[in-house]
């Protein structure tokens, strides 16, 4: 196809085409072995578009014939539109909050009836692309507070939104452009306070108030205890000190109360509890019994049903051993334990049915490709390609690295899929765009200066 | 770069410690994604000696539900044709929800009786699809006799899965547990085939784990063919009714057991279907014990069909020669004491035998004891021992019938711990010497014996299988195509014991047991016997062979309390060998005694006693008060049941009874049924008593 057409193939990075094809196919194949069951004609269900793996190929052919058009494209297109797609990326979320259709509990969704579409996974796009546009505008100066604070609205602004739909998963996602901002020179302080502030937060949603209380006073009084000489010679140290104290004591005692109370709906914050792992504190004690006892149900049910995912998955890619079990040979997969084994577990079928190996193979691919994007990202001449490429780089590494650790158990769900191989037609679109952008920025990265 | 690259290493390292290091999860898919399947085989069919299958295997259908289809079933009709009412039926099938889940298959109703599967088979439509009929394959009897040989099936408990650890039972599997389909389980049960099964989610099977590859087929058991003539055996068997006794029929010449009637027995088909709990818990509480095997598991003092022995080893240890004589004046004086003898005259051992002479007897185990050759008389009674118990006595000659038990012959040691070393000699246990006493033999042995005679010099383990189809896979046979010749004595020796035995029926005892125109060789035997001291009514013993020449038939019968031998124990001897040897029984006048031993009712009193005792008493209140006093295990020790296998019939019955907070009996007729139940335990310890008067 677009290999022996040289108009389009000059340039290009045939290594990224490559991998991209081979993750996509493998993608494929494991949905096939999650769907395919003995008494099925092959053939017939390819092409039949009722199986997932069927819908899967078509969309594929979609993704292909789309990333045919982004080759073609000039590439100067995507610097100048993307400040309008951002903005179009963010109605189309915001357009959920009208026609959105709700799936899987959240409303993130608009149905066009051939597929389901959803905004805020098409926004990564966008996002990278203004995200680039920006951070490559000629009198950028990264130092400057206000250039951050910016570049963070950009980044995070879907992500807000996302979470407001109950789609916390994809908006987690969001947080890998802190990455290509620390590549362009985001002190590391930032990525160091947010890194703390996150365990902040995590700390005062899984321990109570009183105990942080006493341990924010403890540590306090051991770092002064220790560092006194210091703190004789400069007060600055301990003034420091004392204001990390108070900031995170009135952010445990005071802000994260009232933010859950009066700013999140009880669900949300019951989301958020549930991500890490506890029951809300928070919840409404006054509320009508039945109801409160409905919920706390339906609550407990959703627990239930993560842990059984986590332990199917588990069970799935632990039975598969050093070698695996072969090609449909899986147990697991063909008994259907694993939930949701098409999309965000797929994992389990390549652990299950191709072992160690093939998973390790499976994680190298992976590498080989974020790596590939990242070397690409260092040879290019524009900020715009070079942040472009961080932002895809972050993304995939950020879906590949809580993707997995799901499914084997090293991170609580979250909802997101794995890159290319996960059945979704959303999911493959975004990936392959991110992509196909990337490439022909790459492959124009001779001509075009920016 | 770093970030990226040591988040891989972490992944991988977390897929090494998951797929490689910890095996749980194996075990775990394995557990919920894959479904054993066993597959069994049919069991081996069972033949007689003319090639009359007396075992084989028929179906019976157990009644399924699954749950969750039961709606709109016609539950009213349902209940009707069960005989339940619908509160019944609901609670049963939530039960069953809880226990199996509402999606899968359990079961409604087990072992379904004839009558009620007519029904539901012609209503079956109006219980679809919530309910169907299963097959389940049972073991059937197409003859009503033999139950105490063939044995019959139950479901193996823990015990069992113990002790076959390696063998491939499981839980809800069914194994013998007597008889036949205990001994040779190997052979009967085939080899179970395997199937694996993928299984889902929903804990349906789906299809076959990589097509079958790791399946194995099932292989169906091995068929036998017995020795045993189940016309014999039914006949004898109508011979024994209402009497309490055994008879034993071997085929000299290949050792193979023609007929073994326990009476009372019980129909095979009690013990297979719907009602084997209900049955099995009456037949063991009867105070009869039709469940014991008397032919193997019991113990009797032989009387006087343990003379011919005696004289044998006489003759061999050379302490008399065939024409030897002792004269007998009425008794035996020897030790003092007098011990009776019924028949006074000077006889040699011919007229020994025929006569029954107890002190003719007396006198051979005299010398055989008091023989110079050995230094003393502990020596010379072992040595006595020894040709016993190559007669086959005093030790189990390794039947193919389970729960055989060994009988006694008494050594130095016996004595030596009753009486104290040195604190004996002959005269202590001459009772011995016909037949009482120390000595205690089964009815098999008996037969063995006659065998023995009957062969002149040598005897093949009696056993039941002949041949199993496909080969003696596990060696189970070899022991029985081998001759044992115990003595090397004379043929010359035999003649004149066969003389004495065929002058038996001619003039002497056995003259009831003659069969027109078969030339019978026979002893009789009377044995007196006591109960704590209340003496009983004598046993009624015959043993004999036949015909003299070329001998096809030894057999022994003893009827319990039955008193003169003649009346009972011959005439069942010797009809049973017209019926073996010509195969029917002819003229009139046999005819009728056929007829006439059949209604002979000879069951001793005390049972009927007993039974009356417990029909009067509430049987739940009896059952649970015989528990209580270790009856049961008495019992179940006695019959030979290794396993408590109906433990939860009984746990019932006793849980109904303490339901209704009755007290156990505590008054003194419960105290002597148990002593009287005791009383028939064969393997009674007796106090060392002598019985000296022997009649016959």
């Amino acid at each position: 196809m677009n290999q022996k057409n040289p108009a389009i193939g000059k340039g290009v990075d045939w290594v990224m085409i490559w991998l991209y094809a081979i993750l996509v196919m493998v993608g494929l194949l494991c949905i096939f072995s999650v769907e395919y069951r003995t008494t099925d004609g092959v053939v017939e269900s390819f092409l039949g578009f009722k199986k997932n793996y069927s819908k899967q190929l078509f969309y594929f052919i979609a993704c292909i014939v789309l990333a045919t058009f982004i080759l073609l494209t000039d590439s100067k297109l995507f610097t100048a539109t993307a400040n309008i797609s951002y903005l179009v990326g963010i109605a189309l979320v915001l357009a959920t909050f009208v026609v959105g259709k709700e799936i899987k509990g959240s409303k993130s969704w608009i149905p066009l009836g051939f597929m389901n579409l959803q905004p805020v996974e098409l926004c990564k796009i966008f996002t990278s692309l203004a995200l680039a546009k920006y951070l490559s505008m000629p009198d950028m100066d990264f130092r400057k507070p206000q250039s951050q604070i910016i570049a963070a609205a950009i980044s995070f602004a879907p992500a807000a939104l996302s979470i407001l739909q109950g789609e916390t998963g994809l908006a987690l996602v969001y947080f890998s452009f802190l990455i290509p901002m620390y590549r362009e020179g985001l002190p590391p302080g930032y990525l160091i306070t947010g890194a703390a502030m996150a365990v902040l937060l995590i700390a005062s949603l899984l321990f109570s108030t009183t105990v942080l209380l006493i341990a924010f006073a403890v540590l306090g009084a051991v770092f002064i205890y220790f560092n006194r000489r210091q703190i004789k010679r400069s007060n600055q140290l301990l003034i420091g000190v004392i204001s990390i104290w108070g900031f995170c004591s009135v952010f445990v005692g005071v802000v994260v109360p009232f933010t859950f109370k009066n700013v999140f709906k009880p669900y949300q914050a019951d989301r958020i509890f549930s991500m890490v792992g506890v029951d809300n504190p928070f919840a409404d004690k006054n509320s009508t019994g039945i109801f409160n006892q409905d919920d706390q149900k339906a609550k407990q049910k959703k627990s239930d049903k993560q842990n059984y995912n986590v332990k199917q998955s588990k069970i799935a890619i632990g039975s598969g051993g050093i070698l695996g079990k072969g090609f449909l040979k899986g147990t697991q997969t063909q008994g259907d334990f694993v939930p949701e084994q098409h999309t965000d577990f797929i994992f389990t079928s390549v652990g299950e049915n191709f072992g160690f190996w093939g998973s390790t193979l499976l994680m190298l691919l992976y590498m080989g490709l974020i790596f590939r994007i990242i070397s690409i990202a260092e040879r290019q001449r524009s900020t715009f390609s070079r942040v472009y490429a961080y932002c895809v780089a972050s993304i995939i590494f950020f879906h590949v690295a809580v993707n997995i650790c799901v499914t084997i158990g090293l991170a609580p769900v979250i909802g997101i899929t794995l890159p290319l191989l996960s059945y979704g037609g959303s999911s493959l679109l975004t990936f392959t765009i991110l992509l196909f952008i990337l490439i022909k920025l790459d492959a124009d990265r001779q001509m075009v200066l920016r | 770069m770093l970030v990226f690259a040591g988040m891989f290493v972490i992944i991988i390292l977390q897929l090494a410690n998951l797929q490689i290091f910890s095996s749980k999860y194996k075990i775990m898919a394995d557990d919920q994604g894959r479904f054993r399947k066993v597959i069994y085989p049919d069991r081996g069919i069972v033949y007689d000696r003319k090639h009359k299958a007396i075992l084989q295997n028929m179906t019976i259908y157990d009644l399924m539900v699954v749950p969750n289809k039961v709606r709109g079933v016609d539950t009213f009709a349902l209940c009707r044709i069960l005989d339940i009412d619908t509160a019944t039926f609901s609670k049963k099938i939530v039960e069953l929800i809880i226990k199996n889940g509402r999606g899968r298959p359990s079961i409604f109703d087990a072992l379904l009786s004839d009558e009620k599967m007519a029904m539901l088979n012609e209503a079956m439509y109006k219980f679809v699809p919530g309910f169907y009929l299963q097959e389940r394959p049972v073991r059937s009897y197409p003859f009503d006799a033999a139950g105490n040989i063939l044995g019959y099936l139950s479901e193996v408990d823990t015990n069992f899965l113990k002790s076959h650890k390696d063998e491939g039972y499981q839980i809800g599997d069914y194994a013998g547990k007597t008889g036949m389909e205990r001994t040779y389980e190997k052979v009967l049960m085939g080899q179970r085939g395997i199937e694996y099964w993928k299984r889902d989610n929903k804990n349906r099977l789906t299809e076959k784990l990589e097509n079958g590859k790791y399946d194995t087929t099932a292989i169906a058991g091995d068929n036998m063919h017995l020795s045993l003539d189940i016309a014999l055996q039914e006949f004898g068997e109508m011979l024994m009714q209402n009497k309490v006794g055994a008879v034993v029929a071997i085929d000299p010449q290949t050792g193979g057991v023609l007929a073994m009637i326990s009476s009372p027995t019980f129909k095979p088909k009690y013990l297979t279907g719907a009602d084997r709990r209900k049955h099995y818990a009456e037949l063991l509480l009867n105070p009869a014990l039709p469940l014991l095997n008397r032919t193997v598991n019991a113990k009797y003092s032989p009387g006087s069909t343990f003379k011919t022995l005696q004289g044998l080893v006489g003759l061999h240890e050379a302490v008399i020669t065939p024409t030897t004589t002792f004269s007998c004046s009425g008794a035996f004086y020897g030790c003092g004491k007098p011990m009776r003898c019924l028949d006074p005259g000077v006889w040699s051992l011919r007229g020994a035998i025929t006569h029954s002479c107890n002190t003719y007897f007396a006198n051979v185990m005299q010398r055989v004891i008091n023989n110079p050759k050995y230094p003393s008389v502990d020596s010379s009674l072992n040595q006595w021992a020894k040709f016993m118990n190559a007669f086959g006595l005093g030790h189990r000659l390794g039947i193919d019938v389970p729960t055989e038990r060994s009988g006694s012959i008494p050594t130095s040691i016996t004595y030596n711990k009753i009486y104290g070393a040195g604190h004996w000699n002959f005269c202590t246990f001459r009772s011995v010497s016909i037949g009482q006493g120390e000595v205690e033999v089964t009815i098999l042995q008996v037969a063995n014996e006659m065998a023995y005679l009957a062969n002149k010099g040598w005897f093949i383990t009696p056993h039941m299988v002949d041949s199993i189809e496909g080969g003696d896979k596990f060696s189970m046979l070899a022991n029985f195509k081998e001759k044992h010749r115990p003595l090397d004595i004379n043929d010359s020796i035999f003649e004149s014991v066969h003389d004495g035995m065929q002058g038996v029926m001619d003039g002497g005892t056995g003259r009831y047991a003659q069969v027109p125109g078969v030339v019978v060789c026979g002893k009789t035997g009377t044995v007196e016997n006591a109960y704590n001291g209340v003496k009983q009514k004598d046993h009624a013993f015959f043993a004999a062979f036949a015909p003299r020449d070329n001998p096809k038939i030894a057999i022994a019968v003893i009827c319990e309390n039955a008193g003169f031998g003649s009346t009972s124990a011959a005439p069942i001897a010797s009809l049973m060998i017209e019926k073996y040897l010509k195969d029917s029984i002819s003229g009139k006048e046999r005819n009728a005694k056929v007829l006439q031993i059949s209604n002979l009712n000879l069951i001793p009193p005390r049972i009927y006693k007993e039974l009356r005792k417990m029909d009067s008493l509430r049987h739940a209140k009896d059952s649970t008060y015989l528990i209580s006093k270790g009856y049961i295990k008495i019992v179940k020790d006695t019959i030979g049941l290794d396993a408590d296998d109906e433990a939860d019939a009984l746990d019932k019955i006793k849980k109904e009874k303490e339901s209704k907070k009755a007290l156990p009996p505590k008054d003194s007729n419960d105290n002597k049924r148990l002593e009287k139940v005791e009383a028939i335990l064969p393997d009674e310890k007796k106090k060392p008593e002598p019985k000296d008067t022997v009649k016959n």
